[in-house]
């Protein structure tokens, strides 16, 4: 299968490494990827900080660049909520944006719902030998419900204890300019995220995405707690020969 | 006399950041909301058909507020047939003074209340105050929060930030005739309150109550309660003046059997709230008034997006589930609406002319915990992000949107910019960003810059 890659701003400019990874990933279950050069952002963060008009022309640029594909696969359940549940709010209902938006939002998947609804996968043949503890992050869990599918994944990978995480579907504060614009709730509720998973005893937290990671991970860091991120692709890109 | 809102300073990120600091409103909050939404989550998966009853409830809403002009003189009529007389109020103001009017008329100096959010809205204890008539708040929580001289912190709640100890103080200072041994324990607490109330009761010949639902077909009013304070209110007095939102309305007796399943659960998480008191009109020689309030609805209903808002039934499920609100409280909002159904519905129903209201909106990490709880699905995220495209913003803001958008317009300026940012890593500190992004550094660090994108990494290993 022909698929696309959205890999997303932030981690083409900030987490290249799950890209890499999703791409190793894709190639070792038979996949062909394509990176579409022309590709940028979702315009979620114009959007959700109030900046309609910039966000709709990052939008429409979306569309245009991934038209025509079968399948678009980002590794991050926040922007591909995005697209299949804020992008048919920004157009005016039978427009020509409109039209654009239903034919590619729904081509448009999050990893773990590409491997286990599309690939019919969940055993990808990875071999992680640590403690993971998984946090789902609030557009994965109630934008696109993505249920148990990352939590499956996990625990076909060899070597991986996955620990439950306590108040897992909480918020972690992140929340894009949320973290700058209310910093003091935002540091409070990254205080009690990184309480809960220091509680597990993980050495590792999983998600699938990349900016709720960076804001925990952030924290985790200065607290200096030891705890590692990655994301969920990273994880499942391991082998026993890349270990 | 309660303190009132009105004017209040400040925005919600400089409130909230002293609420955070405060380990004791902290705890409380942490306490009181986990426990609700435990209970809620509870007895809400009981019910196997949850998502049918609110998707009714919705379309119940939706439907009435579609044909409010015609329910509302429905209503009208219902009630004037049953004896009753209706009031019409634009604004706080004239709703204020037709109450306080209706008051001086009885030559009483003194009124009951039951709880009501309206009356708060209208901030009408204070109106009353100024001719000289004192209003009594007789729900336990109401009442602490008036003898304190306090702000209401939460819908159902609204002394959620104080705990038991501060309750007993509060009584022990403010609560005439409490007894010098009272303990902090909550029968106790509970007991003073009683005794103290039931005087007011029996000596009251006005009260004034709000309403969770009005029924166009009949005429009815209905308030759902749970400690039989309100129905002493609406039984004893005689009179009793009801100042209602316009959006309480439901057109049929039948609709009722919806939301008395879907209030209780969300709210208290109850299968059935303890007491429910309906009337009709003037009951048995009581002189009753209805004052139907507007004070912006009408505004609210224009905006297609904000006007869901409307179908609120005022549960609260909403704060109890929100993570800003457990952590900021409710006073940061600076309303008498808190948490994410505030945060839409005041900037709507206020404007966004002050600094607070303004950055109510941003009052949310869109976490979207509150749509999955509201019993009458309004996607407050959904309010919240259209609210914001039409809020003010700074200009710095504004400068710094415009260059990251021409940026991400454009993949080989997006390119241009990561080069720049790989070349200046080292340079680029882990602690202690300038600017606004002094924030991210105050508690958290930086993730390190890489040498290269993903989409030069790809160039060069694909393209080549």
């Amino acid at each position: 299968m022909r698929v696309a890659l959205f890999i997303t701003c932030v981690n083409d400019t900030l987490f290249p490494g799950t890209g890499k990874a999703v791409v190793s990933l894709l190639r070792r279950l038979g996949c062909e990827v394509d990176f579409p050069a022309a590709q940028t952002c979702c315009g979620q963060m114009h959007v959700n900080t109030g900046y309609r008009a910039e966000g709709v022309r990052l939008a429409r640029h979306f569309t245009e660049v991934f038209a025509g594909y079968d399948a678009v696969v980002a590794p991050s359940g926040s922007c591909a909520a995005m697209v299949r549940e804020q992008y048919p709010k920004l157009a005016r209902p039978g427009s020509k944006g409109a039209a654009a938006i239903a034919e590619v939002a729904p081509r448009v998947h999050e990893l773990s719902e590409f491997l286990i609804d599309v690939l019919k996968v969940e055993d990808v043949g990875a071999y992680f030998p640590h403690r993971v503890t998984y946090h789902p992050t609030c557009h994965s869990l109630r934008g696109l419900r993505l249920g148990d599918r990352p939590a499956r994944l996990l625990r076909n990978v060899r070597g991986l204890e996955l620990v439950p995480l306590p108040g897992a579907e909480e918020c972690c504060g992140f929340g894009g300019t949320f973290a700058v614009k209310n910093p003091a709730v935002s540091a409070a509720m990254g205080a009690d995220k990184t309480r809960n998973i220091m509680d597990t005893g993980a050495e590792v937290l999983c998600a699938a995405d990349n900016s709720c990671l960076m804001h925990i991970g952030g924290t985790l860091s200065r607290q200096k707690t030891g705890v590692r991120t990655m994301h969920l692709a990273e994880i499942l890109a391991s082998t026993e020969e890349s270990q | 006399m309660s303190a009132t809102f009105l004017g209040m300073p400040g925005n919600f990120p400089k409130n909230s950041q002293k609420a955070v600091q405060d380990s004791q409103l902290r705890y409380n909050l942490r306490k009181a909301t986990h426990t609700i939404r435990g209970k809620r989550a509870s007895v809400v998966g009981e019910l196997p058909d949850w998502a049918e009853l609110r998707a009714a409830g919705k379309a119940i809403k939706d439907h009435t507020l579609r044909n409010l002009d015609r329910y509302l003189v429905q209503l009208e009529r219902a009630v004037q047939d049953a004896g009753g007389t209706v009031h019409w109020a634009r604004d706080a103001a004239e709703a204020n003074r037709i109450v306080t009017a209706l008051v001086k008329a009885t030559g009483e100096r003194e009124v009951v209340k039951v709880k009501s959010m309206a009356t708060q809205e209208i901030e009408l204890n204070q109106a009353l105050a100024a001719e000289g008539i004192t209003a009594y708040e007789t729900d336990l929580a109401e009442l602490i929060v008036q003898l304190g001289d306090d702000f209401p912190s939460h819908i159902l709640v609204p002394a959620i930030h104080r705990n038991r100890s501060e309750i007993r103080e509060i009584f022990l200072e403010k609560m005439p005739k409490t007894p010098e041994g009272l303990t902090d324990d909550p029968p106790a607490l509970a007991e003073a309150a009683r005794l103290h109330l039931r005087e007011r009761f029996l000596r009251s010949k006005v009260a004034i109550s709000g309403a969770n639902f009005m029924v166009a077909e009949t005429g009815t009013l209905v308030v759902l309660e749970s400690e039989g304070n309100g129905r002493m209110c609406l039984t004893l007095p005689e009179t009793l003046i009801s100042v209602v939102g316009i959006e309480k309305l439901l057109p049929a007796w039948r609709d009722l059997e919806v939301f008395l399943q879907l209030l209780p659960r969300s709210s208290t998480g109850e299968r059935m709230n303890p007491y429910t008191s309906m009337w009709t009109g003037a009951v048995e020689g009581q002189d009753f008034h209805l004052v139907l309030l507007d004070n912006g609805r009408t505004g609210v209903l224009a905006d297609e997006v904000g006007r869901q808002a409307l179908r609120c039934i005022r549960c609260s499920a909403c704060l109890n589930v929100c993570p800003v609100y457990e952590r900021a409280g409710g006073h940061a909002y600076g309303s008498v609406y808190p948490g994410p159904i505030g945060a839409i519905l005041t900037p709507q129903l206020r404007g966004m002319g002050s600094e607070l209201d303004a950055s109510l909106p941003y009052a949310s990490s869109l976490c979207g915990a509150c749509y999955d709880v509201c019993p009458v699905a309004i996607d407050i995220p959904e309010v919240l992000v259209d609210l914001r495209a039409k809020a003010p913003h700074a200009a710095a803001e504004k400068a710094g949107m415009k260059v990251a958008g021409w940026i991400l317009d454009d993949h080989r300026r997006l390119a241009a910019a990561q080069r720049i940012a790989a070349k200046v890593r080292g340079l680029v500190p882990k602690k202690r960003l300038p600017g606004p992004m002094s924030a991210w550094t105050d508690t958290r660090d930086v993730p390190e810059i890489p040498e290269e994108s993903f989409r030069d990494w790809w160039e060069r290993n694909e393209r080549a």
